[in-house]
């Protein structure tokens, strides 16, 4: 069973309102540390054999034409998680 | 009778109310199902507001791939008039018929008011019973409302014409421009995030001239399309 991760965020040129939104919040629960925070989407995809260079290409397809949008994400990692 | 076909996804919301106000500007409703590829010999299509399949993954994104959707695409092309009403628009964006997206209300909050907008394009298929120029109130309600596009497809929708709505007085979400609603280049399919179909019937719509609930100025997105269809 392998499971190839698809990373995907929103642009940076997007105002993100939830990130901006955690980023409110961390200060009053004493995580002032952290200047801005941006929340994005982990996909995980299981296939049942190993993990190939083919399915990796095929989960950045994916990524690339349904889990983003491309008008307001951006596909940023697309890797085997072997963990 | 002119017949306008109203499809309904698995969490549309507003079907009824949009088929009511096909009805009461003088044309027939046709309930169109997302499972099935077949428009029903319809002459102009309405995809209502709600959360279709739950907004799971993006507002509108899973619906795109519905089966009916792809012939709604391909008619779209060859000219049937196609209205897009909040989730409705957001699917006509997923599937590409309209550029742009919506993501989040800038304040995070989910709004429900009666909004004022200008309709700045009375060409369209959906407008020719407004003059431009005019504002016309209808309720809002949404929480991924905030139209986002690049600004060369800002500045390209604004010198074409094809902003078609624009929120008076309040932007209620963050939109870029105060951009309510748009068309395509050639004006047969408009998208929008308020609610016309929810002011068409004195009584049940917002607040107007003539007292309480008096407001019936989205009824003109119907007649329009059926004054397109005939004249």
């Amino acid at each position: 069973m392998g499971r190839v991760v698809v990373d995907v965020m929103p642009k940076p040129e997007i105002l993100d309102p939830q990130g901006k939104a955690v980023a409110g919040a961390l200060p009053r629960l004493g995580f002032g540390q952290f200047a801005s925070v941006r929340q994005g989407k982990r996909f995980e995809l299981e296939v049942d054999g190993p993990v190939t260079e083919e399915l990796l290409a095929a989960a950045r397809a994916a990524g690339e034409q349904v889990l983003s949008n491309p008008v307001i994400e951006d596909v940023v990692a697309v890797y085997e998680d072997k963990a | 009778m002119t017949r306008v076909g109203v499809v309904t996804f698995p969490g549309t919301l507003d079907d009824r109310d949009a088929a009511r106000a096909v009805r009461l500007a003088g044309a027939e409703p046709v309930a169109l199902w997302h499972g099935e590829a077949d428009l029903k010999n319809v002459d102009a299509v309405v995809l209502p507001g709600g959360f279709s399949y739950g907004d799971y993954l993006r507002a509108g994104a899973i619906s795109r791939f519905a089966p009916v959707m792809g012939e709604i695409v391909e008619a779209a092309g060859k000219g049937l008039p196609v209205l897009g009403i909040c989730n409705g628009f957001q699917v006509l964006t997923e599937a590409h018929l309209l550029p742009g997206s919506m993501i989040k209300n800038d304040h995070l909050h989910f709004v429900c008011r009666e909004q004022v907008l200008s309709v700045e394009n009375a060409d369209t298929a959906w407008t020719r019973d407004y003059s431009a120029g005019q504002h016309i109130t209808v309720p809002l309600k949404n929480q991924d409302g905030q139209y986002v596009a690049d600004e060369a497809t800002l500045d390209e929708l604004e010198g074409e014409g094809r902003v078609v709505f624009r929120y008076v007085g309040w932007n209620p979400n963050g939109s870029r421009r105060d951009i309510a609603g748009i068309s395509n280049a050639a004006g047969n399919v408009v998208g929008l995030m308020p609610h016309p179909e929810h002011a068409v019937e004195a009584g049940f719509g917002p607040d107007g001239a003539n007292g309480p609930r008096t407001g019936t100025d989205g009824l003109g997105f119907f007649t329009s399309v059926l004054h397109s269809l005939v004249g």
